[in-house]
Protein backbone atom coordinates (compact mmCIF):
# COMPACT_ATOMS: atom_id res chain seq x y z
CA UNK A 1 0.00 0.00 0.00
CA UNK A 2 2.98 2.77 1.09
CA UNK A 3 4.64 1.57 -1.77
CA UNK A 4 2.04 2.39 -4.25
CA UNK A 5 1.29 5.61 -2.67
CA UNK A 6 4.94 6.77 -2.60
CA UNK A 7 5.69 5.87 -6.10
CA UNK A 8 1.82 7.17 -7.65
CA UNK A 9 2.83 11.39 -7.99
CA UNK A 10 6.18 9.94 -10.11
CA UNK A 11 3.79 8.07 -12.12
CA UNK A 12 0.93 10.30 -12.87
CA UNK A 13 4.15 13.11 -13.65
CA UNK A 14 4.70 11.39 -16.47
CA UNK A 15 1.76 9.51 -17.95
CA UNK A 16 -1.43 12.20 -18.43
CA UNK A 17 -3.73 10.50 -17.85
CA UNK A 18 -3.43 10.00 -14.28
CA UNK A 19 -2.81 13.52 -13.95
CA UNK A 20 -6.29 14.58 -14.99
CA UNK A 21 -7.50 12.34 -12.54
CA UNK A 22 -5.50 13.75 -9.78
CA UNK A 23 -6.60 17.05 -10.48
CA UNK A 24 -8.47 17.76 -6.93
CA UNK A 25 -6.02 16.96 -4.61
CA UNK A 26 -3.10 18.95 -6.82
CA UNK A 27 -4.83 22.22 -6.08
CA UNK A 28 -2.41 24.40 -3.74
CA UNK A 29 -3.80 23.37 0.05
CA UNK A 30 -2.97 26.87 1.53
CA UNK A 31 -4.60 25.77 5.26
CA UNK A 32 -3.71 22.76 5.08
CA UNK A 33 -0.19 23.10 3.97
CA UNK A 34 0.43 26.12 6.91
CA UNK A 35 -1.40 24.65 9.51
CA UNK A 36 0.88 21.33 9.05
CA UNK A 37 3.67 23.57 8.79
CA UNK A 38 3.17 25.01 12.11
CA UNK A 39 2.56 21.09 13.93
CA UNK A 40 6.22 20.41 12.34
CA UNK A 41 7.98 23.53 14.49
CA UNK A 42 5.88 22.29 17.30
CA UNK A 43 7.16 18.81 16.88
CA UNK A 44 10.69 19.52 16.04
CA UNK A 45 11.39 22.60 18.40
CA UNK A 46 11.62 20.17 21.31
CA UNK A 47 13.65 17.77 19.44
CA UNK A 48 15.92 20.03 17.87
CA UNK A 49 16.65 21.52 21.81
CA UNK A 50 16.80 18.25 23.55
CA UNK A 51 19.66 17.16 20.43
CA UNK A 52 21.91 20.81 21.11
CA UNK A 53 21.65 21.33 24.57
CA UNK A 54 22.72 17.63 24.92
CA UNK A 55 26.21 19.06 23.43
CA UNK A 56 26.54 21.89 25.62
CA UNK A 57 28.32 22.05 28.43
CA UNK A 58 26.66 22.94 31.58
CA UNK A 59 27.57 26.42 31.31
CA UNK A 60 26.77 27.32 27.92
CA UNK A 61 23.42 25.82 29.12
CA UNK A 62 22.83 28.49 31.60
CA UNK A 63 24.63 31.54 29.22
CA UNK A 64 23.80 30.88 26.00
CA UNK A 65 19.80 31.03 24.34
CA UNK A 66 17.82 27.67 24.63
CA UNK A 67 17.62 27.46 20.90
CA UNK A 68 21.49 29.11 19.96
CA UNK A 69 23.47 26.35 18.30
CA UNK A 70 26.32 25.10 21.44
CA UNK A 71 29.47 27.54 21.07
CA UNK A 72 31.45 24.61 21.55
CA UNK A 73 29.89 21.32 20.94
CA UNK A 74 31.21 18.42 22.68
CA UNK A 75 30.11 14.92 23.62
CA UNK A 76 31.11 14.83 27.20
CA UNK A 77 27.97 14.81 28.66
CA UNK A 78 27.21 11.78 26.94
CA UNK A 79 30.59 10.06 28.49
CA UNK A 80 28.66 11.31 31.92
CA UNK A 81 25.83 9.64 31.23
CA UNK A 82 27.86 6.17 30.79
CA UNK A 83 29.27 6.67 34.06
CA UNK A 84 26.31 6.82 35.67
CA UNK A 85 25.92 3.29 34.45
CA UNK A 86 24.12 3.52 31.43
CA UNK A 87 25.44 1.11 29.89
CA UNK A 88 24.32 -1.46 32.42
CA UNK A 89 20.45 0.04 31.81
CA UNK A 90 20.96 -0.54 27.96
CA UNK A 91 21.88 -3.78 28.54
CA UNK A 92 18.54 -4.39 30.86
CA UNK A 93 16.22 -2.84 28.94
CA UNK A 94 17.61 -5.14 26.11
CA UNK A 95 17.16 -8.28 27.95
CA UNK A 96 13.60 -7.24 29.03
CA UNK A 97 12.22 -6.35 25.96
CA UNK A 98 13.95 -9.22 23.42
CA UNK A 99 12.84 -11.53 26.01
CA UNK A 100 9.14 -10.18 26.72
CA UNK A 101 8.86 -9.65 22.48
CA UNK A 102 9.78 -13.17 21.96
CA UNK A 103 7.71 -14.80 24.80
CA UNK A 104 4.70 -13.28 23.35
CA UNK A 105 5.37 -13.61 19.74
CA UNK A 106 5.90 -17.29 20.43
CA UNK A 107 2.88 -17.93 22.46
CA UNK A 108 0.48 -16.16 20.62
CA UNK A 109 1.36 -17.55 17.18
CA UNK A 110 0.46 -21.09 19.04
CA UNK A 111 -2.88 -19.22 20.74
CA UNK A 112 -3.81 -17.42 17.06
CA UNK A 113 -3.53 -20.89 14.96
CA UNK A 114 -5.57 -22.72 17.18
CA UNK A 115 -8.51 -19.91 17.33
CA UNK A 116 -8.23 -19.64 13.44
CA UNK A 117 -7.75 -23.38 13.00
CA UNK A 118 -10.12 -24.70 15.45
CA UNK A 119 -14.27 -24.80 15.60
CA UNK A 120 -14.66 -25.63 19.12
CA UNK A 121 -16.40 -23.19 20.94
CA UNK A 122 -13.79 -22.77 23.65
CA UNK A 123 -11.35 -21.61 20.82
CA UNK A 124 -13.88 -18.75 20.10
CA UNK A 125 -14.38 -18.08 23.84
CA UNK A 126 -10.28 -17.64 23.94
CA UNK A 127 -10.45 -15.07 21.19
CA UNK A 128 -13.41 -12.87 23.35
CA UNK A 129 -10.93 -13.33 26.56
CA UNK A 130 -7.96 -11.87 24.43
CA UNK A 131 -10.80 -9.15 22.72
CA UNK A 132 -11.94 -7.79 26.80
CA UNK A 133 -8.25 -8.40 27.79
CA UNK A 134 -7.76 -5.12 25.47
CA UNK A 135 -9.81 -3.16 27.59
CA UNK A 136 -7.73 -3.97 31.38
CA UNK A 137 -6.39 -0.82 32.62
CA UNK A 138 -2.91 -2.04 33.41
CA UNK A 139 -2.64 0.50 36.61
CA UNK A 140 -5.45 -1.50 38.47
CA UNK A 141 -3.52 -4.66 37.91
CA UNK A 142 -0.75 -3.35 39.06
CA UNK A 143 -0.94 -4.00 42.97
CA UNK A 144 -1.76 -7.59 42.70
CA UNK A 145 1.10 -8.20 40.12
CA UNK A 146 3.71 -6.67 42.94
CA UNK A 147 1.74 -8.87 45.31
CA UNK A 148 2.34 -12.14 43.22
CA UNK A 149 5.99 -10.96 42.11
CA UNK A 150 6.66 -10.53 45.12
CA UNK A 151 5.41 -14.38 46.48
CA UNK A 152 7.28 -16.06 43.49
CA UNK A 153 10.47 -14.57 45.06
CA UNK A 154 10.97 -12.72 41.04
CA UNK A 155 10.79 -8.92 43.18
CA UNK A 156 13.48 -6.98 41.91
CA UNK A 157 14.71 -9.29 39.13
CA UNK A 158 14.22 -8.73 35.18
CA UNK A 159 11.92 -12.10 35.03
CA UNK A 160 9.73 -9.54 37.15
CA UNK A 161 9.19 -7.06 34.72
CA UNK A 162 9.51 -9.56 31.67
CA UNK A 163 6.01 -11.78 32.58
CA UNK A 164 3.98 -8.93 33.36
CA UNK A 165 4.90 -6.82 30.20
CA UNK A 166 4.65 -10.35 27.80
CA UNK A 167 0.80 -10.90 29.48
CA UNK A 168 -0.16 -7.38 28.37
CA UNK A 169 1.53 -7.51 24.68
CA UNK A 170 -0.59 -10.59 24.25
CA UNK A 171 -4.10 -9.91 23.56
CA UNK A 172 -3.18 -7.63 20.51
CA UNK A 173 -0.37 -9.83 19.60
CA UNK A 174 -2.79 -12.89 19.35
CA UNK A 175 -6.04 -10.57 17.43
CA UNK A 176 -3.09 -9.12 14.95
CA UNK A 177 -2.30 -12.55 14.10
CA UNK A 178 -5.95 -14.18 13.83
CA UNK A 179 -7.16 -11.36 11.54
CA UNK A 180 -3.75 -11.89 9.70
CA UNK A 181 -4.19 -15.82 9.88
CA UNK A 182 -7.56 -15.80 8.12
CA UNK A 183 -6.39 -14.79 5.05
CA UNK A 184 -4.38 -17.84 4.61
CA UNK A 185 -6.18 -20.07 2.46
CA UNK A 186 -8.12 -23.34 4.05
CA UNK A 187 -6.90 -25.43 1.13
CA UNK A 188 -3.46 -24.80 1.94
CA UNK A 189 -3.81 -26.46 5.86
CA UNK A 190 -5.87 -29.17 4.15
CA UNK A 191 -3.41 -30.39 1.35
CA UNK A 192 -0.51 -30.12 4.29
CA UNK A 193 -2.95 -32.22 6.66
CA UNK A 194 -3.49 -34.75 3.58
CA UNK A 195 0.78 -35.00 3.21
CA UNK A 196 0.84 -36.39 6.74
CA UNK A 197 1.59 -33.37 8.39
CA UNK A 198 0.92 -32.73 12.24
CA UNK A 199 0.32 -29.44 14.26
CA UNK A 200 3.89 -28.62 14.39
CA UNK A 201 4.90 -29.15 11.06
CA UNK A 202 1.97 -27.24 9.88
CA UNK A 203 2.86 -24.48 12.29
CA UNK A 204 6.53 -24.72 11.38
CA UNK A 205 6.47 -25.02 7.34
CA UNK A 206 2.66 -23.07 6.51
CA UNK A 207 1.65 -20.55 9.70
CA UNK A 208 5.41 -19.50 10.26
CA UNK A 209 6.51 -18.25 7.03
CA UNK A 210 3.70 -16.82 5.89
CA UNK A 211 2.67 -14.78 9.30
CA UNK A 212 6.49 -13.23 9.17
CA UNK A 213 4.78 -10.02 8.01
CA UNK A 214 2.18 -10.31 11.06
CA UNK A 215 5.21 -11.14 13.61
CA UNK A 216 7.51 -8.38 12.25
CA UNK A 217 4.78 -5.75 12.88
CA UNK A 218 3.85 -6.95 16.44
CA UNK A 219 7.53 -7.69 17.41
CA UNK A 220 8.15 -3.91 16.44
CA UNK A 221 4.96 -2.35 17.92
CA UNK A 222 5.63 -4.88 20.77
CA UNK A 223 9.60 -3.88 20.87
CA UNK A 224 8.90 -0.69 21.23
CA UNK A 225 6.01 -0.21 24.12
CA UNK A 226 8.22 -2.79 26.36
CA UNK A 227 11.46 -0.64 25.69
CA UNK A 228 9.52 2.50 26.88
CA UNK A 229 7.65 1.07 29.71
CA UNK A 230 7.84 2.26 32.74
CA UNK A 231 5.65 1.19 35.48
CA UNK A 232 6.25 -2.20 35.45
CA UNK A 233 10.17 -1.61 36.62
CA UNK A 234 8.82 1.02 38.48
CA UNK A 235 6.66 -0.80 40.95
CA UNK A 236 8.35 -4.24 40.21
CA UNK A 237 12.30 -2.88 40.66
CA UNK A 238 14.41 -1.46 42.99
CA UNK A 239 18.04 -1.86 42.61
CA UNK A 240 20.25 -0.19 40.14
CA UNK A 241 21.30 -3.76 38.77
CA UNK A 242 18.15 -4.47 37.68
CA UNK A 243 17.10 -0.39 36.32
CA UNK A 244 15.40 -0.34 32.94
CA UNK A 245 15.87 2.64 30.56
CA UNK A 246 12.66 4.71 31.30
CA UNK A 247 13.86 4.43 34.73
CA UNK A 248 17.24 5.30 35.03
CA UNK A 249 15.81 8.75 32.88
CA UNK A 250 13.95 9.01 36.28
CA UNK A 251 16.03 8.70 38.63
CA UNK A 252 18.95 10.75 37.01
CA UNK A 253 16.52 13.49 37.84
CA UNK A 254 17.96 13.22 41.29
CA UNK A 255 21.61 12.12 40.50
CA UNK A 256 21.70 14.99 37.58
CA UNK A 257 19.61 17.84 39.65
CA UNK A 258 20.63 20.71 37.44
CA UNK A 259 22.68 18.75 35.12
CA UNK A 260 20.36 19.05 32.57
CA UNK A 261 22.54 18.67 29.44
CA UNK A 262 23.50 14.93 30.61
CA UNK A 263 19.81 14.38 31.13
CA UNK A 264 19.55 15.17 27.54
CA UNK A 265 22.06 12.72 26.75
CA UNK A 266 20.29 10.44 28.30
CA UNK A 267 16.96 10.95 26.69
CA UNK A 268 19.02 11.12 22.82
CA UNK A 269 20.33 7.52 23.78
CA UNK A 270 16.90 6.18 25.57
CA UNK A 271 15.54 7.51 22.02
CA UNK A 272 18.14 5.66 20.07
CA UNK A 273 16.81 2.08 19.74
CA UNK A 274 13.38 2.35 19.14
CA UNK A 275 14.32 5.06 16.48
CA UNK A 276 17.08 2.50 14.83
CA UNK A 277 14.18 -0.13 14.57
CA UNK A 278 11.92 2.62 13.02
CA UNK A 279 14.37 2.99 10.46
CA UNK A 280 14.66 -0.05 9.71
CA UNK A 281 11.11 -1.23 9.69
CA UNK A 282 8.98 1.96 8.87
CA UNK A 283 6.57 0.32 6.92
CA UNK A 284 5.77 -2.90 9.20
CA UNK A 285 5.89 -0.48 12.19
CA UNK A 286 3.55 1.84 10.29
CA UNK A 287 1.54 -1.25 8.90
CA UNK A 288 1.35 -2.65 12.35
CA UNK A 289 -0.27 0.56 13.69
CA UNK A 290 -2.60 1.04 10.81
CA UNK A 291 -3.35 -2.54 10.67
CA UNK A 292 -6.73 -4.19 9.95
CA UNK A 293 -8.58 -0.84 8.34
CA UNK A 294 -11.02 -1.20 5.73
CA UNK A 295 -11.61 -4.99 6.58
CA UNK B 1 2.95 -45.31 -0.22
CA UNK B 2 0.84 -47.68 1.54
CA UNK B 3 1.72 -46.06 4.90
CA UNK B 4 0.89 -42.64 4.49
CA UNK B 5 -1.63 -43.29 2.82
CA UNK B 6 -3.12 -45.24 5.89
CA UNK B 7 -1.88 -42.46 8.12
CA UNK B 8 -4.04 -39.75 5.86
CA UNK B 9 -7.06 -42.13 6.27
CA UNK B 10 -6.46 -42.28 9.90
CA UNK B 11 -5.86 -38.78 10.60
CA UNK B 12 -8.63 -37.46 8.53
CA UNK B 13 -11.03 -39.95 10.80
CA UNK B 14 -9.78 -38.31 14.03
CA UNK B 15 -9.39 -34.90 13.16
CA UNK B 16 -12.92 -34.77 11.75
CA UNK B 17 -14.20 -35.03 15.79
CA UNK B 18 -11.68 -32.71 16.70
CA UNK B 19 -11.81 -30.34 14.30
CA UNK B 20 -8.56 -28.09 14.13
CA UNK B 21 -5.62 -28.43 16.36
CA UNK B 22 -5.44 -29.07 19.99
CA UNK B 23 -6.85 -26.79 22.46
CA UNK B 24 -3.00 -27.31 24.54
CA UNK B 25 -1.68 -25.00 22.19
CA UNK B 26 -3.63 -22.16 23.48
CA UNK B 27 -2.60 -22.62 27.00
CA UNK B 28 0.38 -20.67 26.98
CA UNK B 29 -0.58 -17.83 25.90
CA UNK B 30 -3.95 -17.92 28.19
CA UNK B 31 -2.21 -19.31 31.09
CA UNK B 32 0.27 -16.21 30.90
CA UNK B 33 -2.49 -13.86 30.09
CA UNK B 34 -4.78 -14.98 33.08
CA UNK B 35 -2.17 -15.00 35.40
CA UNK B 36 -0.64 -11.99 34.55
CA UNK B 37 -3.68 -10.04 33.81
CA UNK B 38 -7.18 -11.33 34.46
CA UNK B 39 -6.63 -12.71 38.09
CA UNK B 40 -4.86 -9.56 39.18
CA UNK B 41 -7.58 -7.84 37.98
CA UNK B 42 -10.04 -10.08 39.96
CA UNK B 43 -7.04 -9.49 42.69
CA UNK B 44 -7.81 -5.75 43.20
CA UNK B 45 -10.82 -6.59 44.11
CA UNK B 46 -10.04 -9.13 46.79
CA UNK B 47 -7.22 -6.90 48.19
CA UNK B 48 -9.46 -3.81 48.27
CA UNK B 49 -11.37 -5.57 51.30
CA UNK B 50 -7.93 -5.84 53.38
CA UNK B 51 -5.34 -3.71 54.85
CA UNK B 52 -1.94 -4.19 53.41
CA UNK B 53 1.04 -2.12 54.10
CA UNK B 54 2.52 -4.14 51.08
CA UNK B 55 5.35 -6.24 53.47
CA UNK B 56 3.08 -8.27 55.80
CA UNK B 57 0.06 -10.08 55.11
CA UNK B 58 -3.35 -8.24 54.22
CA UNK B 59 -5.75 -8.40 57.03
CA UNK B 60 -9.17 -8.52 56.27
CA UNK B 61 -11.08 -5.13 56.91
CA UNK B 62 -14.52 -5.80 54.75
CA UNK B 63 -15.39 -2.64 52.64
CA UNK B 64 -13.39 0.08 55.57
CA UNK B 65 -11.20 0.86 52.05
CA UNK B 66 -14.32 1.33 50.04
CA UNK B 67 -15.96 3.88 52.79
CA UNK B 68 -13.15 5.50 53.30
CA UNK B 69 -12.78 5.96 49.44
CA UNK B 70 -16.24 6.88 49.19
CA UNK B 71 -15.70 9.56 51.50
CA UNK B 72 -12.59 11.09 50.14
CA UNK B 73 -13.03 14.33 48.55
CA UNK B 74 -9.69 13.41 46.84
CA UNK B 75 -11.08 10.50 45.36
CA UNK B 76 -13.91 12.92 43.70
CA UNK B 77 -11.32 15.16 42.63
CA UNK B 78 -9.16 12.88 41.02
CA UNK B 79 -11.93 11.53 38.67
CA UNK B 80 -12.99 14.88 38.46
CA UNK B 81 -9.23 15.51 36.76
CA UNK B 82 -9.31 12.60 35.06
CA UNK B 83 -12.39 13.28 33.48
CA UNK B 84 -11.01 16.70 32.48
CA UNK B 85 -7.56 15.16 31.01
CA UNK B 86 -10.26 12.57 28.77
CA UNK B 87 -12.33 15.37 27.68
CA UNK B 88 -9.50 17.64 27.75
CA UNK B 89 -7.16 15.13 25.31
CA UNK B 90 -10.35 14.33 22.89
CA UNK B 91 -10.90 17.88 21.99
CA UNK B 92 -7.28 18.61 21.53
CA UNK B 93 -6.08 15.17 19.96
CA UNK B 94 -9.06 14.74 17.02
CA UNK B 95 -9.60 17.59 15.70
CA UNK B 96 -6.00 18.28 15.07
CA UNK B 97 -4.89 14.25 14.08
CA UNK B 98 -7.85 14.28 11.68
CA UNK B 99 -7.10 17.42 9.91
CA UNK B 100 -3.44 16.47 9.96
CA UNK B 101 -3.85 12.65 8.64
CA UNK B 102 -6.10 14.23 5.71
CA UNK B 103 -3.56 16.63 4.96
CA UNK B 104 -0.75 14.25 4.94
CA UNK B 105 -2.69 11.32 2.82
CA UNK B 106 -2.39 13.51 -0.40
CA UNK B 107 0.19 11.85 -2.55
CA UNK B 108 2.91 14.56 -2.41
CA UNK B 109 6.51 13.15 -2.03
CA UNK B 110 7.11 16.52 0.56
CA UNK B 111 4.34 14.99 2.60
CA UNK B 112 5.98 11.79 3.39
CA UNK B 113 8.99 13.64 4.54
CA UNK B 114 6.88 15.84 7.24
CA UNK B 115 4.99 12.40 7.98
CA UNK B 116 8.29 10.70 8.87
CA UNK B 117 9.20 13.81 11.10
CA UNK B 118 5.95 13.95 12.73
CA UNK B 119 6.62 10.45 13.79
CA UNK B 120 9.08 10.91 15.95
CA UNK B 121 7.37 11.90 19.46
CA UNK B 122 5.96 8.56 19.67
CA UNK B 123 8.88 7.15 19.61
CA UNK B 124 10.58 8.51 22.82
CA UNK B 125 9.24 6.96 25.74
CA UNK B 126 6.89 8.72 28.40
CA UNK B 127 10.27 9.73 30.71
CA UNK B 128 11.64 10.82 27.69
CA UNK B 129 8.97 13.40 26.62
CA UNK B 130 8.21 14.08 30.86
CA UNK B 131 11.88 14.71 31.46
CA UNK B 132 12.47 17.23 28.16
CA UNK B 133 8.87 18.84 28.79
CA UNK B 134 9.72 19.70 32.38
CA UNK B 135 12.94 20.92 31.28
CA UNK B 136 11.84 23.23 28.49
CA UNK B 137 8.95 24.50 30.59
CA UNK B 138 11.06 25.23 33.05
CA UNK B 139 10.92 29.02 34.93
CA UNK B 140 14.25 29.67 35.31
CA UNK B 141 16.35 28.36 32.49
CA UNK B 142 13.45 26.72 30.21
CA UNK B 143 12.50 27.96 26.74
CA UNK B 144 9.62 29.75 28.13
CA UNK B 145 12.13 31.59 30.48
CA UNK B 146 13.56 33.55 27.23
CA UNK B 147 10.21 34.60 26.36
CA UNK B 148 9.40 38.55 26.47
CA UNK B 149 7.31 39.15 30.29
CA UNK B 150 3.76 38.09 29.51
CA UNK B 151 1.85 34.70 28.99
CA UNK B 152 4.87 33.11 27.45
CA UNK B 153 6.87 32.65 30.08
CA UNK B 154 4.37 31.59 32.38
CA UNK B 155 5.45 28.57 34.34
CA UNK B 156 3.11 26.39 33.25
CA UNK B 157 3.68 23.25 34.85
CA UNK B 158 3.98 25.31 38.15
CA UNK B 159 0.97 27.06 38.58
CA UNK B 160 -2.10 25.19 39.56
CA UNK B 161 -4.53 27.00 37.61
CA UNK B 162 -2.44 25.77 34.16
CA UNK B 163 -0.50 22.07 35.16
CA UNK B 164 -3.18 20.31 34.38
CA UNK B 165 -3.52 22.32 30.78
CA UNK B 166 -0.32 21.92 30.26
CA UNK B 167 -0.44 18.25 30.43
CA UNK B 168 -3.04 17.70 28.25
CA UNK B 169 -1.26 19.59 25.32
CA UNK B 170 2.26 17.38 26.09
CA UNK B 171 0.57 14.34 26.38
CA UNK B 172 -1.19 15.53 22.85
CA UNK B 173 2.48 16.21 21.64
CA UNK B 174 3.40 12.45 22.44
CA UNK B 175 0.18 10.96 21.03
CA UNK B 176 -1.31 12.87 18.23
CA UNK B 177 1.41 11.62 15.69
CA UNK B 178 -0.65 7.94 16.50
CA UNK B 179 -3.97 9.33 15.36
CA UNK B 180 -2.57 11.44 12.43
CA UNK B 181 -1.48 7.65 11.43
CA UNK B 182 -4.85 6.23 11.99
CA UNK B 183 -6.27 9.16 10.15
CA UNK B 184 -3.72 9.23 7.54
CA UNK B 185 -4.53 5.48 6.73
CA UNK B 186 -8.57 5.63 6.98
CA UNK B 187 -8.41 8.84 4.02
CA UNK B 188 -5.99 6.42 1.94
CA UNK B 189 -8.65 3.82 2.12
CA UNK B 190 -11.73 6.13 0.59
CA UNK B 191 -12.43 5.18 -2.79
CA UNK B 192 -10.57 7.84 -5.19
CA UNK B 193 -13.85 8.02 -7.76
CA UNK B 194 -16.17 9.33 -5.28
CA UNK B 195 -14.05 12.29 -5.61
CA UNK B 196 -13.64 11.78 -8.63
CA UNK B 197 -17.41 12.07 -8.97
CA UNK B 198 -17.55 15.15 -6.41
CA UNK B 199 -15.32 17.16 -8.34
CA UNK B 200 -16.99 16.65 -11.86
CA UNK B 201 -20.39 17.86 -10.06
CA UNK B 202 -18.29 21.06 -9.16
CA UNK B 203 -17.78 20.06 -5.40
CA UNK B 204 -15.11 22.30 -4.08
CA UNK B 205 -12.07 21.46 -1.15
CA UNK B 206 -14.27 22.45 1.54
CA UNK B 207 -17.34 20.68 0.20
CA UNK B 208 -15.22 17.34 -0.40
CA UNK B 209 -14.43 17.11 3.01
CA UNK B 210 -17.66 17.38 4.37
CA UNK B 211 -19.84 15.07 2.72
CA UNK B 212 -17.08 12.21 1.20
CA UNK B 213 -14.40 12.74 3.82
CA UNK B 214 -15.38 13.12 6.97
CA UNK B 215 -18.61 10.14 6.64
CA UNK B 216 -16.23 7.66 5.37
CA UNK B 217 -13.73 7.98 8.35
CA UNK B 218 -16.81 7.54 10.58
CA UNK B 219 -15.54 4.26 11.95
CA UNK B 220 -11.64 5.90 12.32
CA UNK B 221 -12.86 8.64 13.84
CA UNK B 222 -15.18 6.18 16.29
CA UNK B 223 -11.82 4.08 16.70
CA UNK B 224 -8.99 7.09 17.67
CA UNK B 225 -11.53 8.55 19.96
CA UNK B 226 -12.03 5.26 21.95
CA UNK B 227 -8.31 5.12 22.03
CA UNK B 228 -7.78 8.48 22.92
CA UNK B 229 -10.31 8.59 26.12
CA UNK B 230 -9.73 4.45 27.28
CA UNK B 231 -5.75 5.53 26.98
CA UNK B 232 -5.99 9.15 29.02
CA UNK B 233 -8.04 7.53 31.23
CA UNK B 234 -5.15 5.39 32.49
CA UNK B 235 -2.26 8.04 31.45
CA UNK B 236 0.25 7.68 34.16
CA UNK B 237 4.12 7.62 33.65
CA UNK B 238 4.01 11.16 31.76
CA UNK B 239 2.49 12.88 34.31
CA UNK B 240 4.50 10.74 36.63
CA UNK B 241 7.66 11.88 35.72
CA UNK B 242 6.00 15.68 34.92
CA UNK B 243 4.51 16.70 37.83
CA UNK B 244 3.96 13.86 40.23
CA UNK B 245 0.48 14.99 40.82
CA UNK B 246 1.44 18.50 41.81
CA UNK B 247 1.50 21.48 42.38
CA UNK B 248 -0.82 20.24 45.19
CA UNK B 249 -3.24 17.76 43.83
CA UNK B 250 -3.62 20.12 40.75
CA UNK B 251 -2.75 17.03 38.24
CA UNK B 252 -3.53 14.22 40.36
CA UNK B 253 -5.41 12.07 38.30
CA UNK B 254 -6.79 8.84 38.85
CA UNK B 255 -4.27 6.44 37.79
CA UNK B 256 -1.81 8.42 39.96
CA UNK B 257 -3.63 8.80 42.70
CA UNK B 258 -3.55 4.76 43.17
CA UNK B 259 -0.10 4.74 42.52
CA UNK B 260 0.58 6.90 45.27
CA UNK B 261 -1.85 5.63 47.80
CA UNK B 262 -0.62 2.60 47.25
CA UNK B 263 3.06 2.53 47.17
CA UNK B 264 3.90 5.95 48.86
CA UNK B 265 1.17 6.05 51.73
CA UNK B 266 1.73 2.29 51.54
CA UNK B 267 -1.82 2.01 52.01
CA UNK B 268 -2.74 -0.84 49.46
CA UNK B 269 -5.78 -2.04 50.37
CA UNK B 270 -7.33 1.51 49.63
CA UNK B 271 -4.99 1.64 46.19
CA UNK B 272 -6.57 -1.22 45.24
CA UNK B 273 -10.51 -0.15 45.82
CA UNK B 274 -9.20 2.74 43.45
CA UNK B 275 -7.47 0.42 41.19
CA UNK B 276 -10.98 -1.35 40.71
CA UNK B 277 -12.86 2.06 40.46
CA UNK B 278 -10.67 2.83 37.71
CA UNK B 279 -11.24 -0.90 36.00
CA UNK B 280 -14.93 -0.39 36.49
CA UNK B 281 -14.85 3.32 34.78
CA UNK B 282 -12.49 1.82 31.90
CA UNK B 283 -14.32 -1.30 31.49
CA UNK B 284 -17.45 0.14 31.03
CA UNK B 285 -15.81 3.20 28.73
CA UNK B 286 -14.75 0.49 26.70
CA UNK B 287 -18.46 -1.07 26.68
CA UNK B 288 -19.99 1.85 26.48
CA UNK B 289 -18.13 3.03 23.29
CA UNK B 290 -17.77 -0.22 21.27
CA UNK B 291 -21.37 -0.83 22.04
CA UNK B 292 -22.25 2.55 20.60
CA UNK B 293 -20.32 2.16 17.35
CA UNK B 294 -20.97 -1.46 16.62
CA UNK B 295 -18.71 -4.39 18.76
CA UNK B 296 -18.22 -6.58 14.98
CA UNK B 297 -16.45 -3.33 13.57
CA UNK B 298 -14.14 -2.55 16.62
CA UNK B 299 -12.66 -6.43 15.96
CA UNK B 300 -11.24 -5.78 13.07
CA UNK B 301 -10.35 -1.81 13.70
CA UNK B 302 -9.27 -2.03 17.29
CA UNK B 303 -5.91 -4.40 15.37
CA UNK B 304 -4.21 -0.81 15.07
CA UNK B 305 -4.28 -0.36 19.00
Amino acid sequence: MTVVDEAAPRTSERAPAPTGRRAPSWRVNWPGGVGALVWLVVVLVPIYWVLITSLRTQQDFFGDHPLALPAEPSLDNYLVVFELGFARYFLNSGIVTVAAVALTVFVSLLAAYTIVRSSRPLARRAFSLFLLGLAIPVQSAIIPIFYMITKLGLYDSLTAVVLPSAAFAIPITVIIFCSFMRDIPGELFESMRLDGAGEWRILWRLVLPLSKPAILTTAIYNGVNVWNNFLFPLVLTQSPGTRTLPLALWTFQGELTINVPAMMAAVVLSALPPLTLYVFGRRQLVAGLTAGFGK
Amino acid sequence: MSAPAQAVRERGRTALPHAGPSLWLLAPAALLFVTFAVVPLLGAIGLSLTSWNGLGVPAWTGFDNWRDVYSDPVTWHTIRLSLLVMVGSWVVQTPLSLLLGVYLAGGRRSRAVVGVAYFLPLLLSSAAVGLTWKNLLDPNFGLTSTAPAGPLSHAWLGDPRTALAAVVVIVAWHFVPLHTLLYQAGVRQIPRSLYEAAAMDGASTLQQFRSITLPQLKYTIVTSSVLVLVGSLTYFDLVFVLTGGGPGDATRILPLHMYLTGFQATEMGKASAIAAVLAVIGLLLSLALTRFSGFSRMQSQQEGL
